[in-house]
C-alpha cells in the first residue's frame, strides 16, 4: 500500500462565457475509492469530471495522477492550457472514461474497440490484447457479441462494451460520467451489477451519477456538488444519514417526489 | 441496320477506350490526392490556407470545366513566358493538358465531398479517442479518416461517376478519346446517330463498372450500417442470460 493517492485533483475552476461553472474544486481518490459524485442538473459534476482527464481544460488548478502532475502553462488572453500534449496523453491512458452515451467507435466491431486503445496507442502484442479483451467482454457478460458493431447492441450491451474498453487500457483510476443516464429503466441495473463487480475488485472510480441506491450501498464517499463547489463530501453514511446540508436534503427529497 | 459499319465503328471506339480510361483514371487519382491537401487546408485551421481553399473551390466549381480546359491549353499558350518555361513541355501534350484541367476540377468537388465526411464524424467518438490517449495522429488514422471515407463514398462515386463522362471534353482539345474519334467517324460518315450511341454504349458500360464497383466497396466497409446479424454463435445465448458473473443487485 502506498500513502500516495491514485488521484489527486485541487482546486479546479471552469468558466464557459464569464459564468463560473466549477469555483474550485478538490478531491483526492486514494487506491481502492469509489467516490459518487452527486448533484443537480447544472452543477458541474460532469465538467468536473471531464477537467480531471482535460477534456475540458481548467482555467485553474491541479491534477495528479499517481504522483504525476500534468504540467500546465498560462495561456494567452487568461486561462491555462497543457505543456505537454504527450504527457496529457500518457496520463489519459491512465485514466478510463466511460461515457453517458457509450461513444463505442461504431464503424468497429466490439472486440476492435477494445482492443483499438492496447494496440495502437499502448503498442502492445496484438494476440495479447485479443486474449485480454475477450476475459473482459467474458467479465461484462458480452462474450458472445465480440464480433457485433456496436450500433446491433442494446443500450446496456454498449454501455458494458464501453467498460469494457475502458479496462482493456488497465487505467489506475476509472471515471464513470453519468454511466447509466442514457439507458431505459430496465437495462440500468446490468450496468450497475458490472460497477458493482469493479468496485468490489477494489478499483479506484469516480462516478458521477444519479442512482441513489448506488451511491449508498456500493461507493465508499460521496461527494454532493452544489453550484459549482462541494457542498458535502464525506461517507455515505455521513452524507446520507445525517443530510447535514439543507440542500443535499431538498436534492434527495426531489428525486423521490 | 448497317451491322458492319456499328461493327466497324465499335472497333474503332473500343481501341481508344483504354485512352478514355487513362484520362478518367489519371486525372481522380491526381484530383484526389490534391483534394486531400485542399481539404487539410480548408480545416486546418489557419486563415490564410482556409481561404486559399475556399476561393480555389469556388473558382473551379463555380466555372464551367470546358472553359477551365480551353484557358490552359489554348489559353496559355498565347504568353511566350509561358512556352519558355519548364512547364511547356508538359502542357503542350493536349493528354497533359486535358489530365490537368480534369484534376484541378475534380479536386476542387472532392474537396467538398471529403470536408462534408469530416464534419458528420461524430464528436462523441473523436472524443473516446481523446480519452483513450490517443495522438491526433493516431486519432486521424484510426477513427476520424476511416469513419469521414464512409460517410464520403456515396457521394464521391457520383463524382467519379461525372469524371468519366467529362473525359469526353479532352476531345475539344484535340485528344482523340472516345468521343472524339466518334466524331471523326462522323465527320466523314455522316452517320450521327449511330455512331454516337455507340460511343454512349462504351461510356454505360464503363460507368456501369465503376458503380457496382463503389457500391461493392461500400458495402463492405459498412457492416456497421447493416441489418444484426441473425447469430455469430451458433445457439447464443438469450440476451441478458450470458452474464458469468452472478452478482447481488443494486438496490434502486
Amino acid at each position: 500500500m502506498t500513502a500516495q493517492p491514485a488521484l489527486t485533483v485541487s482546486n479546479i475552476r471552469k468558466a464557459y462565457a464569464g459564468i463560473e461553472v466549477l469555483k474550485g474544486i478538490s478531491l483526492d481518490a486514494h487506491e481502492g475509492d469509489v467516490i459518487s459524485i452527486l448533484g443537480a442538473s447544472g452543477s458541474g459534476k460532469s465538467t468536473f469530471l471531464r477537467c480531471i482527464n482535460l477534456l475540458e481544460t481548467p482555467d485553474a488548478g491541479v491534477v495528479t495522477v499517481a504522483g504525476e502532475t500534468i504540467e500546465m502553462r498560462p495561456r494567452r488572453g487568461g486561462g491555462q492550457e497543457p505543456a505537454n500534449m504527450r504527457q496529457v496523453d500518457r496520463i489519459r491512458t491512465e485514466l478510463g472514461m466511460v461515457f453517458q452515451n457509450f461513444n463505442l467507435w461504431s464503424h468497429m466491431t466490439i472486440l476492435q474497440n477494445l482492443i483499438e486503445g492496447p494496440v495502437h496507442v499502448l503498442h502492445r502484442p496484438r494476440a495479447e490484447c485479443v486474449a485480454e479483451a475477450e476475459a473482459l467482454l467474458e467479465k461484462v457478460g458480452i462474450a458472445d457479441k465480440r464480433d457485433f458493431y456496436p450500433a446491433h447492441l442494446s443500450g446496456g450491451q454498449q454501455q458494458r462494451a464501453a467498460i469494457a474498453r475502458a479496462l482493456a487500457m488497465k487505467p489506475k483510476v476509472l471515471l464513470f460520467d453519468e454511466p447509466t443516464s442514457a439507458l431505459d429503466p430496465e437495462l440500468v441495473g446490468e450496468v450497475l451489477r458490472v460497477l458493482r463487480a469493479l468496485a468490489e475488485e477494489g478499483r479506484t472510480m469516480l462516478v458521477v451519477t444519479h442512482e441513489m441506491g448506488f451511491a449508498r450501498t456500493v461507493s465508499n464517499r460521496v461527494v454532493f456538488l452544489h453550484q459549482g463547489l462541494v457542498e458535502a463530501d464525506g461517507t455515505p453514511d455521513q452524507v446520507f444519514g445525517e443530510l447535514k446540508s439543507d440542500r443535499f436534503r431538498q436534492f434527495v427529497s426531489g428525486l423521490h417526489a | 441496320m448497317d451491322f458492319a459499319f456499328i461493327a466497324d465503328t465499335m472497333r474503332q471506339l473500343l481501341a481508344v477506350t483504354p485512352l478514355t480510361v487513362e484520362l478518367w483514371f489519371l486525372s481522380i487519382v491526381i484530383g484526389g490526392v490534391l483534394a486531400c491537401f485542399l481539404t487539410w487546408a480548408r480545416v486546418g485551421g489557419v486563415m490564410v490556407l482556409e481561404r486559399f481553399a475556399a476561393g480555389y473551390i469556388f473558382v473551379f466549381r463555380g466555372s464551367p470545366l470546358l472553359i477551365q480546359t480551353f484557358l490552359l491549353y489554348y489559353g496559355l499558350s498565347q504568353f511566350p513566358e509561358v512556352r519558355q518555361s519548364f512547364v511547356w513541355p508538359v502542357l503542350r501534350e493536349s493528354f497533359n493538358s486535358a489530365v490537368i484541367s480534369l484534376a484541378l476540377c475534380t479536386a476542387g468537388y472532392t474537396a467538398e465531398i471529403f470536408r462534408g465526411g469530416l464534419m458528420a464524424v461524430p464528436g462523441r467518438e473523436i472524443e473516446a479517442g481523446r480519452a483513450i490517449g490517443m495522438s491526433r495522429l493516431t486519432l486521424f488514422r484510426r477513427i476520424i479518416a476511416p469513419i469521414a471515407l464512409r460517410q464520403a463514398l456515396p457521394a464521391y462515386s457520383t463524382e467519379i461517376v461525372l469524371m468519366m463522362k467529362a473525359t469526353a471534353l479532352a476531345s475539344l482539345v484535340t485528344v482523340w478519346e472516345v468521343t472524339g474519334v466518334a466524331q471523326r467517324i462522323i465527320s466523314h460518315s455522316y452517320r450521327t446517330f449511330e455512331v454516337f450511341l455507340c460511343a454512349a454504349s462504351i461510356y454505360l458500360v464503363l460507368n456501369f463498372i465503376v458503380i457496382r464497383a463503389m457500391g461493392y466497396l461500400e458495402y463492405r466497409v459498412s457492416p456497421h450500417l447493416r441489418a444484426r446479424p441473425k447469430s455469430i454463435l451458433p445457439g447464443a445465448v438469450p440476451e441478458h442470460a450470458a452474464s458469468p458473473i452472478q452478482l447481488p443487485e443494486v438496490p434502486q
